[in-house]
């Protein structure tokens, strides 16, 4: 007999208290390879206002496109020290900032001739905040990429969405990129049923 | 790369709605757009891996973090992590937060005119050992009074996140006591339809783990998603007894 995954509830207002340890925006460390990025938006709910008591998880592939987990079996270098995992929290203003480095392209889901494609680089994304009852997941891709028209999940979105997936360049600020979060509303962000 | 086993999606109704009106916080922020079905892929069936260089076994036990003992009944919180498939999850980072004896929390926006507890911060983390078990010292936490509705009350509970083997097993719930008057009322509570699956949420009180003269024994068991068998994976996945 199986047993049955226990059921979700929200992470509330005081989530600091028991997350706030572990709240890591480097999320490549000091000793990785690739380029470096820092990502910055914000979370807003449908009104546009600013979500101030909400939290990120990210986690990313590193540049060669090898995750730092076990069951990641491919023949691909791992930096010592490289775990691509970030907690990141949103301030007054709803605002997060991280830095990271741009992943490397990681294996799709199997084909029917059973190769697989390769995914354009991004970011898995858990979206939690006071008046979510679960998490929400999504992805962040990277603006400019020539694999993203190939990118299986992207192309599972309908095309007039998939922006809210894809972060932007920020004005005059090299190596920085932008991406909001919208819970809800006519912009609102795609998130997956994962 | 041996093929993707993906990990089994909610049974339906055994999960909330993102968007549970009674909770008032939700209306605003669940989204109004159905979620897209993403296949799990390597990124999904991979996860953060916490291990032991960053978690002090000494934060498990949150009645001794400050010089004096916090006020309150000392209780002990344990259970074991397992997947869908009845196997335990070791080595798994649980983290919990709660309010204190007189329902509240160490947090900047809480308001509540309850006192505060200067020998207790409300905040704990631990790894489950080879077996999947966890086990927490703590105090019992206060009900408390919130904003949602008028005389609106949270009955007692304690925040759990639970990391898992992949991306796709994340949980973060919250754990409550058996007999509190408060979780009919409780909208958060109440959040998910299935029945069975809310009252799971209800730790049992446990005799096993109580210490005499010491501390009531609580016991929560946790369960994450588990893998589907794929053709490769069937011997590894067959009947549980």
């Amino acid at each position: 007999m199986s047993l049955q995954a226990t059921t979700w509830q929200t992470v509330g207002p005081f989530f600091k208290i028991g997350l706030a340890w572990l709240y890591q925006d480097d999320i490549a460390g000091p000793g990785a390879s690739g380029d470096r990025v820092t990502i910055e938006g914000r979370i807003l709910d449908a009104d546009g206002q600013p979500v101030p008591d909400g939290v990120l998880e990210i986690w990313q592939a590193n540049s060669h496109g090898k995750y730092a987990h076990p069951d990641d079996t491919q023949d691909k270098p791992l930096e010592p020290g490289f775990k691509g995992y970030g907690r990141i929290p949103t301030d007054d203003q709803g605002c997060f900032r991280f830095t990271t480095i741009k992943p490397g392209r990681v294996p799709g889901p199997d084909s029917p001739s059973s190769e697989k494609k390769l995914q354009a680089p991004h970011l898995a994304i858990s979206v939690f905040t006071r008046g979510l009852l679960r998490r929400l997941i999504t992805r962040m891709y990277f603006p400019d990429d020539p694999a993203n028209h190939e990118d299986f999940a992207l192309n599972l979105v309908e095309p007039a969405r998939r922006p809210t997936l894809i972060a932007k360049k920020a004005n005059n600020r090299p190596n920085t990129l932008e991406w909001n979060v919208i819970l809800q509303g006519p912009n609102e962000t795609v998130f997956f049923d994962a | 790369m041996a093929p993707v086993a993906p990990y089994r999606r909610y049974y339906p109704g055994t999960q909330p709605n993102h968007l549970h009106p009674p909770y008032v916080s939700s209306i605003k922020r669940a989204p109004s757009k159905p979620l897209v079905y993403l296949p799990h892929t390597l990124s999904e069936v991979t996860g953060p891996v916490i291990g032991p260089e960053v978690v002090d076994p000494k934060t498990c036990d949150l009645t001794r973090q400050h010089p004096g003992e916090p006020l309150g009944e000392r209780i002990i919180v344990s259970g074991r992590v397992l997947d869908e498939n009845s196997r335990p999850l070791p080595h798994t980072l649980v983290e919990i937060w709660q309010a204190n004896a007189a329902g509240r929390y160490l947090h900047e926006r809480d308001q509540h005119n309850a006192p505060l507890d200067p020998n207790f911060t409300g905040c704990g983390h631990t790894l489950s050992d080879s077996e999947g078990r966890y086990r927490f010292v703590t105090i019992r936490p206060g009900e408390y009074p919130w904003g949602n509705h008028y005389n609106a009350w949270r009955a007692a509970h304690i925040h759990f996140s639970v990391f898992g083997p992949a991306f796709a097993t994340r949980l973060v719930t919250q754990m409550y006591f058996p007999g509190d008057p408060l979780m009919p009322f409780d909208p958060i509570f109440n959040c998910t339809a299935d029945e069975k699956a809310r009252n799971r949420l209800i730790s049992l009180f446990d005799w096993e783990t109580t210490i005499p003269v010491q501390a009531l024994g609580y016991r929560f068991d946790i369960i994450l998603s588990g893998r589907e068998a794929t053709p490769l994976d069937t011997h590894s996945h067959g009947t549980k007894s």
